[in-house]
This record gives C-alpha cells, sequence and structure tokens, in this order.
C-alpha cells in the first residue's frame, strides 16, 4: 500500500513535469514561430531596441529553450533572480515569473484567486452531488412516469444549455428583475459567511444545474442498472425493507461508477470554471486564465495551467486510492 | 379467479404449503408474458419437491411468485391462492409478506456470486437477514449466529470467512454461505433455484447432501427447482414438470421416473446421459426451442416439438389439454391429449427402449 501510494505520487509529480514541459513549450515557442516576441509582449511595441535587448537578458529570452525550461522549473522550486547586469530582480519560490502587463508575480495572484475558485467549485459539487442523486434516484425507482420524463427533460436541457446563457438568464431573473439576491461577489468565508453565501448562492446553482442534470442521468442509468441485479433480489429475498434495498444495497453500488466521474469533474473545475467566473465577474483562476489569454500573458497561462493539471493530477489519484477502499474488488498493492 | 367455498370450509387440514391455480403474468412492451398458467400444487413439511423444465418454462417465476418477489415489479399480475402454514399470502399485505420471506421462507439463489452483494462481507450479509427478523438481537449477538452457521454449513474457518467478501470465495463455499444466509431464520420452506448449476460436479454432490443434511435437522418443506433430472432423482418425493408456464406432470418422484406420462418428460429423460447403458450413437434432445411465453402455440404448447402430437385426431393443435388424473395410480397426473392406453403403448414400445 505505501509502495503503491510512493509509486502514485512520483507519478504525479512527473506527470505534472511534463505538463510543464509541454505548456512552456507551447507557449514560448509559438510566440517564436509566429514572429512575435515575448520581450516585446513583455514591454510594448514601440520600445526602444536597447530596452528590448535588456528585458531579452534579463528574462532569459536568449538562453537556448531547454535551458530556460530549467530555470522556470527552478524558479517554482527555489525561486530565481531575474539579472540583467546590476538590475537583479529576486522572485522567491514558488516562482511562475511576472505577468507581462503588470509585472506582478504571478504566484500570488493565483494563490489569490485560489479561494474564489475553491468556493465556487465546492460549494456547486455539494449542489449538484445532492440534486443529481436525489433526482436520479427518484427517476430510476419511478421510470416510465410522468415525473422520471420530466427530470430527464430538464435533465436533457440542463446539459444542452450552455452556461453563458442559463447564467445570464438567472443574473436577469433573479438580481436584476425579482431583486431577491445581491449581485454576484466573493466575500471570503472567515469574513463573513453569509455574504459569502449570498455572494456566491447564483454561481452554485447555475453552475450545479448544469452537473446535476449529467449525474441525474448517470445515476439513474447506473440505478436501473444496480436494482436488476441478483444481488438485489437477494436482498429482497432476505425480507429486507424496501427502503435497506434501495437505501443500502441500491446505493452503494449504484453510486460508486459517480465517484470517478466526480473527481474528475472537481477536478476540473478547480482548476477554473472559466465561463462560470466570467459570467459572474468571480475573480478565480478562471478569470485569471481567461484575461492572461486575452492579454497573450505567458507566464500567467503557464500558471494556470499548471495550477488546472496539479488538480486534475491531484483528484486522479485521490480516486484511485479511494476505489481501494469503496470497492472491495479492486486491490492495490 | 374463483376460490370455491369449499376450499374454506374443507375438512381436511391444509398442507404446509398449498397454491393453487397461480397465474402469474407480466405487462411488458411486447406484449403479456404469460409466465405461469393455473399452477397449483401442494407440498408438507420434512417433504422435497422437484420442479423440472427448461429454462422459461415458469419454474423460478413460480417459485419467486410463493416468495412474492413479484410484488416490487409495477408490471406483474399474480393471482390466484398461495397458503403457507394456514395464512394466504397473495392477498396479504405487502409487510406481511415481506416478514415471512426470508424469515418462514427463505430461497437459495442459482449463482452465488451474483446473488451476494459485491461490498458486504459475506458476515454483514447473513447478519442482516438474521437483524430484520430478529430486531431485538444484539450485533454480537447475530455475528455469533452467523458465524455458527457458517460453521454448520462447512465452511471452515468460519471466524475468517465472515469478513471475506463474496468475491474471496470459491464456488462451492460462496454455494455454502448463500445456504447459511438462507438458514440463518430456520425457514420452515426452502426454496433452492437451481442451487448446484454454478458448481463443479464433485461440489454438487456436497451441496445437494448438505440441502438434504440441513433438511433433515429442520425438518423444513423444500422446493427443489432444476433442470438436472439427477438431482430431481436423488432429492424429491414430489416432482412437477413444467413446460410453458404450465404443469404438464405431476405425481410421485419414483412414479415419474419409472412410468413417466407426458412425452415431453420422456424427451427430458431421453436427453440425460447416462453412464448405466451402453454407448449408443447418441443422445435423443427433445427437437425444437422452447415456446415465447407472449405468444404460447395453440392447442398443446407442446405439439410442435411432440413426435406424437398428430396420433389420435388433431386436438392437439387447437385444443389445451387439462392436467388430469393420468389413471395410473398414485395421484400421478398429466395434460396430454393422449388416451391412457396409448401413452403406456407408445412408452414401452417406442420410447423405453431407446431410454
Amino acid at each position: 500500500m505505501l509502495a503503491y501510494l510512493i509509486r502514485r505520487l512520483l507519478n504525479a509529480v512527473v506527470t505534472l513535469l511534463v505538463v510543464t514541459l509541454v505548456t512552456f513549450g507551447v507557449f514560448f515557442l509559438v510566440p517564436k514561430a509566429t514572429g512575435s516576441d515575448p520581450a516585446l509582449l513583455y514591454i510594448g511595441k514601440q520600445a526602444d531596441p536597447v530596452a528590448v535587448e535588456g528585458i531579452r537578458t534579463k528574462l532569459g529570452l536568449n538562453d537556448p529553450i531547454i535551458v530556460q525550461y530549467g530555470k522556470f522549473v527552478k524558479g517554482i522550486v527555489a525561486g530565481r533572480d531575474y539579472a540583467n547586469g546590476p538590475d537583479v530582480t529576486h522572485c522567491s519560490a514558488p516562482c511562475l515569473g511576472y505577468t507581462f502587463k503588470t509585472n506582478q508575480e504571478v504566484w500570488p495572484i493565483l494563490i489569490k484567486a485560489l479561494p474564489v475558485t475553491i468556493s465556487l467549485a465546492i460549494g456547486a459539487a455539494v449542489l449538484w452531488v445532492l440534486m443529481g442523486i436525489l433526482f436520479g434516484v427518484i427517476s430510476a425507482l419511478r421510470r416510465g412516469s410522468v415525473w422520471d420524463r420530466g427530470v430527464m427533460t430538464v435533465a436533457l436541457a440542463g446539459v444542452s444549455l450552455p452556461i453563458y446563457f442559463t447564467g445570464l438568464l438567472a443574473l436577469t431573473i433573479f438580481v436584476y428583475g425579482l431583486d431577491w439576491l445581491p449581485n454576484p461577489e466573493y466575500t471570503p468565508f472567515v469574513d463573513n459567511p453569509a455574504k459569502w453565501f449570498s455572494g456566491l448562492i447564483l454561481p452554485w446553482v447555475t453552475l450545479a444545474f448544469l452537473f446535476a442534470a449529467t449525474y441525474a442521468r448517470l445515476t439513474r442509468a447506473n440505478m436501473l442498472e444496480t436494482l436488476g441485479e441478483d444481488y438485489i433480489r437477494t436482498a429482497r429475498a432476505k425480507g429486507l425493507r424496501e427502503s435497506t434495498v434501495i437505501g443500502k444495497h441500491g446505493l452503494r453500488s449504484g453510486l460508486t461508477p459517480l465517484v470517478t466521474v466526480f473527481g474528475l469533474d472537481l477536478g476540473a473545475l478547480l482548476g477554473g470554471a472559466i465561463l462560470t467566473e466570467a459570467v459572474f465577474n468571480l475573480r478565480g483562476l478562471g478569470y485569471w486564465a481567461l484575461n492572461g489569454i486575452r492579454t497573450n500573458d505567458l507566464p500567467t497561462i503557464l500558471g494556470v495551467t499548471l495550477f488546472a493539471a496539479f488538480f486534475i493530477v491531484i483528484m486522479n489519484l485521490i480516486v484511485d486510492l479511494l476505489y481501494g477502499v469503496i470497492d472491495p474488488r479492486v486491490r492495490l498493492g | 379467479m374463483t376460490t370455491t367455498p369449499e376450499s374454506v370450509a374443507g375438512a381436511n387440514p391444509r398442507p404446509y404449503l398449498e397454491v393453487k391455480d397461480l397465474n402469474i403474468r407480466f405487462e411488458t412492451d411486447d406484449g403479456i408474458v404469460q409466465a405461469v398458467s393455473g399452477s397449483s400444487f401442494s407440498l408438507e413439511k420434512g417433504k422435497t419437491l422437484g420442479i423440472v423444465g427448461e429454462s422459461g418454462s415458469g419454474k423460478s417465476v413460480t417459485s419467486l411468485g410463493v416468495l412474492g418477489l413479484h410484488r416490487t415489479r409495477s408490471n406483474a399480475k399474480v393471482t390466484g391462492e398461495i397458503w403457507l402454514d394456514g395464512e394466504e399470502l397473495v392477498t396479504s399485505t405487502d409487510e406481511k409478506v415481506r416478514l415471512l420471506r426470508g424469515g418462514k421462507m427463505a430461497m437459495i439463489f442459482q449463482d452465488p456470486l451474483s446473488a451476494m452483494h459485491p461490498y458486504f462481507t459475506v458476515g454483514s450479509q447473513i447478519v442482516e437477514a438474521y437483524r430484520v427478523h430478529h430486531p431485538r438481537a444484539s450485533k454480537k449477538e447475530a455475528r455469533e449466529r452467523a458465524i455458527d452457521m457458517l460453521a454448520r454449513v462447512g465452511i471452515p474457518q468460519p471466524e475468517r470467512r465472515f469478513s471475506d467478501y463474496a468475491h474471496q470465495f470459491s464456488g462451492g463455499m460462496r454455494q455454502r454461505a448463500m445456504i447459511a444466509m438462507a438458514l440463518i431464520n430456520d425457514p420452515q420452506l426452502l426454496i433452492a433455484d437451481e442451487p448446484t448449476t454454478a458448481l463443479d460436479v464433485t461440489v454438487q454432490a456436497q451441496i445437494l447432501d448438505l440441502i438434504r443434511d440441513l433438511q433433515e435437522e429442520f425438518g423444513s418443506a423444500v422446493i427443489m427447482i432444476t433442470h438436472d433430472l439427477g438431482v430431481v432423482a436423488e432429492l424429491a418425493d414430489d416432482v412437477l414438470v413444467m413446460y410453458g408456464g404450465k404443469i404438464i406432470e405431476k405425481g410421485n418422484a419414483v412414479d415419474v421416473f419409472q412410468n413417466p406420462q407426458h412425452p415431453y418428460t420422456w424427451g427430458l429423460l431421453g436427453s440425460m446421459p447416462r453412464l448405466d447403458r451402453a454407448v449408443r450413437d447418441r443422445l435423443t434432445p427433445v427437437k425444437g426451442t422452447p415456446p415465447s411465453l407472449i405468444n404460447l402455440p395453440d392447442g398443446c404448447a407442446f405439439h410442435p416439438r411432440c413426435p406424437f402430437a398428430g396420433r389420435n385426431g388433431t386436438r392437439s393443435f387447437t385444443e389445451v389439454p387439462l392436467l388430469r388424473d393420468a389413471e395410473v395410480g398414485n395421484g400421478h397426473m398429466v395434460a396430454c391429449h393422449l388416451p391412457k392406453e396409448d401413452r403406456t403403448k407408445i412408452f414401452q414400445q417406442e420410447v423405453l427402449p431407446n431410454l
């Protein structure tokens, strides 16, 4: 078990290294290929050639790409100095460099954005898991009924409608129309839990609607399959209450496959819910990702990508470890 | 279904299990599946009833009907009477039948790997079965009882195996655990649905021995569902032969084996491999395939596969034969249009020499 864990952790580190390599390669090679110069992006187009050359030296853009990559990784692990002769800027670990446009350190920006994204993702996840499972199970139990068809139709709508549509619709109705909710904004939980909640409830619901739809359909399909299993018949033959048959024997196997999907979905969301954050103007990782892309800010893009990859890898690992616990047929080792 | 008043005021006490005119049908998208029609049989404590037939002949559906397991399926319709120990079950409430299920009547299923929950330990599943019917029993008491039962069905190191999962058991041990689970509440009626089908031949005999021993010990009534005539010959006192959802032959096990009356039973016997006879060219299977229960053939459901169907006119093609006295004594009954003389003659002259 311990050996397995260590192997998986090493695996995760290697995966992240590969992600940095690929992202670094793409974002620093592509500008070169298209003729745009990172130094120019940094300093602006009408700059004095001497200044541009200085920046190029300072950012290490004259080094071979592999050396640049090495410096980048070293920056994350140990920090790095950007030096142009006597002009030295120290960037302490973990260093993801400076934004081109505003010349801020990337790491603190992302760390500050992280609670927003985590709040958004976790809150929405709680909602969509509860709603998805509830509606999925009821649909499965009332298969073919008006209820089942209704839920599945709404679920289909949920899967098909893009978040910038449902999000704007929700904003228009509940914030600007009925004035039931304040304009969505992020307040740290520790500062004011009530404000944290009321500021995020609309983004949660909107995001959860999209996922709950998928989860309801998944739950329904899994439950229908499980309820047809022989061991459910055995549970009934033992004289168990129908509530125990469904709630214990049925859910236990009906929901297990959801763990995988949930881990990956949550991992992906933790890397930034770009559309939701954009629609509701929440400054999470997704906002900075979008911002970075819009302004061609390579260090930001690189940083957000790394964060996103980190969450995916970690959630994957957690799911795999969890499977060893929830499914006794999976033996880790 | 009409219930005659004499059945209520009848002079004889009821047998432990009495099934009268049981009909089970399922409404599916493809049409109505008439899985069991007009089945009647009875069983006393300490006796074993064998139900024989091909897949889809209605034998499993009958037994699930006795347990009331069709109640949870909204598309199932059950009519008739099922009397267990003086109580009528078809008209009973769901809750009443649930409390009998797993308690007074229990079932051993065919494939114990799929019939046991993969995510719960074998022990906890047995404990669960015990505690439903003994709500006041402590966890410790239930655990001891389960371990005791595992030991009784011949599982070595029961304390250790208690915490294992079904997939960690061998096939034979799994079936033993399944039996332990069924017997945990001392059921008076035990239904075994092809309990040996998924097992090695050597293990099959052990399991059958086990069921017989436990039956003697507990004095329960046993219904043994099987398509293996050898199992029936080994264990059953009485035999029902089912075809197309109907009982087509019924009688004492020895009678049914030695003097079978229905051409389908002849076919079953003919398709059974035997070592005590000289090796001939080949087994004689029953030709054709079992009928669809949605669309049974007109007349006798077996007529398309019956080599003797046209021998006495066209009745077999148009008229459904009723289960009636076969006129060979001992309560032996058959549903066949052939008169007794023809049946005896055909069996003696055409069938028996080839068995």
